[in-house]
């Protein structure tokens, strides 16, 4: 039982919520609820998987190639951006009920993944057989003695059994995070989301930058859905993500609209996520002998009852989810 | 002003009501959504070896796809139904009062719980009377257990202020480990039979399931007789309860207030945490009762062992059937119907080549293209404005807007050409004599 097992498992959940939270930020920051952050994961990990199945089957030994790893993420990023462009279109041109269609695309994804899974490869699960896990023993053998020095740990946390989305992720979730509070264009995205009459009243596009948060929102959950089937799906795709977009949704609203606050809260759901797998390694609390199902539960449990504690002012967005009609006030 | 018009016709007068509007756009997105059903195969039969022509075919036949159990599937299509009316009912009631209950599959799992445990535990077999009063006493216990998980959600948003979607999907997912949690603890409710793991016995084995009313027998196919029972015949009932609570009463008026403007309501001195709960207590209920409903089939058994991996679809099917109805309850019968119709054909499909899940596409593409109702309904308000205006039927109306397109069309080229013409027809008085009306 040591403390780098506790981190990696605790980042296992971790990394796909934040993103996820943080694409659920950018789209409702720019006012429109983005239900469908579980379908774009789909999509995303669908995409991803099966760009990794074609490249595996034409050379199996790119199966550990991190590039390809870089690549279907790109990939997944694109696919999720691409399908988020249906709700951005019915939302924003049409000016439909934005939670109709999200659920409409929840429902879209699942059916295209299993639908093209069966009819090309004969699988509702696409199996794509990559493994994208960076071990100790790849590395060179002078690197290797690294690990064993006075620093063993701190390249046992950072280079042992890893994978490089995790950090792509981490960084990503930072520039962007900035970007959208000190930029120009992050700040008028955000005015969209709380008044965007007044936005348009200081010659911002409103429109398009609804269509820029919804974007960057589904490139994000595609990238959420990709890093989560690699590293907790064995790269497989299927028709669900395990309800990960909606528990992104529930830890965006759980860290009020603000990614620092979204980071801590996926933190602190993932470490309660691995409690199960802990409380088998520890002790005095396997002999107590409860089922997993009390693990399972206590993460969800706790989540409420820390809402009913801090019930801090809602940072949500005033204008989230009303369509945008340019003239009216 | 144009009360002369308004006596013309009896269906004149229809095709102008709100009601045909919307209904109106409704089938123009199951029409766009079926054409673009039928794209998707021609297009999937590019790169898969299908028949677009016969998979479209049985698509449309629905439970008929198949010939000599047509009846028997049609007869289990409507046993299907039931339960998806219910929790389509349970997301419209709690819609219309300004809730988005994403928590009806977690509902579902409480009633199932309730009434599963109940039915399964007492035994009564050999004596019907007493089966139908445990049946309904385990109906009973469903329902309380989901009114019960629904107020905690409804409790939160009312009185704390709680973001409703967050509270429902997190117990969601604690009723699913509860219902795994509990079935694993009663190892003598299990089916040990051959070749089953992690199901429970049918409540049809202790005696106490689902009245069918001779439903099951009178769509029968040769010795197979449907899944249907009684359950269909409540939710419809139901169905007509809520559209009667939600449309003549006062409560129902009082929560439509809450969900249109609470602040307009509190102002009204109506109590809207009241309300919320109100709310939340029926869509637990009804999506509760679903949940006991399709159990208690004779035919049905839970596969109690997964249930704390996916929730079940049939809370989250609730959504569609509820946003395709527009969120009208007596709509939730048509739309669950419908939605269960195309569904039915989902395996036969395969003879074409296909899979159920172009079935499962299709629906989601409805519900998607439902969600511009509003845009349809504007359309057709405009188109029949300008019919209005200009008195012309509706070949007429497709001339005038022919040649409006082509004025438009020659004004690409020649730029100082007039743009009067274009212009001077638009319709202005549809809107004012809507809202005269209201």
């Amino acid at each position: 039982m040591d403390a780098i097992f506790i981190i990696q498992q605790t980042i296992l959940f971790t990394i796909p919520l934040m993103i996820v939270g943080l694409g659920g930020v950018f789209s409702e920051r720019s006012g429109i609820i983005n239900l469908a952050l579980d379908g774009e994961m789909v999509i995303g990990a669908f995409a991803g998987a099966i760009v990794a199945k074609l490249v595996i089957a034409s050379n199996p030994a790119l199966a550990n190639a991190q590039w390809l790893f870089l690549v279907c993420l790109l990939i997944s990023a694109a696919a999720g951006a691409l399908f988020s462009l249906l709700l951005s279109f019915a939302a924003i041109n049409l000016k439909a009920d934005q939670t109709i269609e999200g659920t409409a695309l929840n429902m879209i994804a699942p059916a295209i993944v299993c639908m093209i899974g069966l009819l090309s490869f004969n699988s509702e699960r696409i199996f794509s057989g990559a493994n994208f896990v960076i071990l100790k023993s790849s590395y060179s053998p002078s690197f290797q003695q690294a690990f064993d020095g006075p620093m063993g740990w701190f390249f046992d946390l950072f280079f042992n059994n890893i994978y490089i989305s995790t950090y792509i992720i981490v960084i990503l979730y930072v520039l962007l995070s900035v970007w959208l509070y000190k930029s120009k264009i992050g700040t008028h995205l955000r005015a969209c989301g709380e008044h965007p009459q007044a936005a348009a009243s200081v010659g911002i596009n409103v429109y398009r930058m609804r269509y820029l948060g919804a974007t960057i929102s589904g490139a994000l959950a595609g990238i959420g859905g990709f890093a989560y089937i690699t590293t907790c799906a064995a790269t497989t795709a299927e028709s669900s993500v395990g309800g990960l977009g909606f528990l992104a949704l529930a830890i965006m609203i759980f860290g009020n609209w603000n990614p620092l606050f979204i980071a801590l809260g996926a933190v602190f759901f993932g470490f309660l996520k691995c409690l199960g797998v802990l409380s088998s390694q520890i002790s005095w609390i396997s002999a107590a002998n409860l089922p997993s199902y009390f693990y399972n539960i206590i993460p969800y449990a706790v989540v409420i009852l820390v809402l009913i504690l801090t019930r801090s002012k809602s940072g949500c967005p005033k204008a989230e989810g009303i369509p945008y009609e340019k003239g009216e006030r | 002003m144009s009360e002369a018009k308004e006596n013309k016709k009896p269906l004149y007068r229809f095709v102008r009501t709100p009601f045909a509007r919307s209904t109106g756009a409704s089938l123009i997105s199951i029409l766009i959504g079926i054409l673009c059903g039928f794209l998707i195969m021609l297009i999937c039969a590019s790169f898969a070896n299908a028949d677009p022509g016969e998979g479209f075919a049985l698509l449309l036949a629905g439970p008929f796809s198949s010939k000599r159990y047509a009846a028997s599937q049609f007869g289990t299509m409507l046993f299907y139904t039931g339960p998806l009316i219910l929790t389509g009912l349970s997301v419209a009631v709690a819609y219309k009062t300004g809730l988005f209950n994403i928590g009806a599959p977690g509902q579902f799992l409480m009633g199932t719980l309730g009434s599963l445990l109940v039915a399964l535990s007492i035994n009564t077999t050999g004596n019907r009377g007493l089966g139908i009063l445990v049946w309904l006493l385990a109906i009973l216990v469903g329902i309380v257990l989901g009114i019960l998980w629904a107020l905690i959600p409804g409790a939160l948003k009312a009185f704390f202020g709680i973001n409703e979607v967050i509270t429902c999907i997190m117990t969601n997912w604690i009723a699913a480990n509860i219902v795994t949690w509990v079935f694993s603890a009663r190892p003598d409710l299990m089916n040990t039979g051959a070749g089953k793991t992690g199901y429970l016995i049918q409540p049809s084995v202790t005696g106490n399931y689902t009245p069918t009313l001779g439903l099951d027998r009178l769509f029968h196919s040769g010795t197979y007789n449907s899944y249907l029972d009684m359950g269909l015949i409540l939710a419809v009932l139901l169905a007509v309860l809520m559209w009667f609570i939600l449309n003549k009463t006062t409560l129902g008026y009082s929560m439509k207030a809450c969900g249109y403007n609470k602040e307009a309501a509190r102002y009204a001195g109506m109590k809207h945490r009241f309300y919320i709960m109100v709310a939340m207590g029926i869509a637990g209920g009804l999506a509760a009762l679903a949940g006991s409903l399709y159990y208690l089939n004779p035919n049905i058994e839970l596969q109690w062992q997964s249930v704390y991996q996916e929730l079940p679809s049939y809370g989250f099917d609730g959504i569609p059937a509820a946003f395709l109805a527009n969120c009208n309850p007596i709509g939730v019968i048509f739309a669950a119907l419908f939605i269960r119709y195309l569904s039915a054909s989902g395996t036969f499909l395969q003879k074409a080549g296909y899979n159920k899940y172009f079935a499962d596409l299709i629906i989601a593409v409805i519900v998607y293209l439902s969600g511009f109702a509003r845009f349809f309904r504007e359309r057709i308000e405009r188109t029949q404005g300008i019919r209005d205006k200009l008195g012309v039927s509706y070949f007429g109306y497709i001339g005038w807007k022919c040649k409006r397109f082509g004025a438009k069309f020659q004004g690409c080229f020649s730029s100082k050409k007039q743009k009067e013409e274009t212009t001077v027809t638009k319709p202005s008085d549809s809107q004012s004599e809507e809202g005269g009306k209201k």
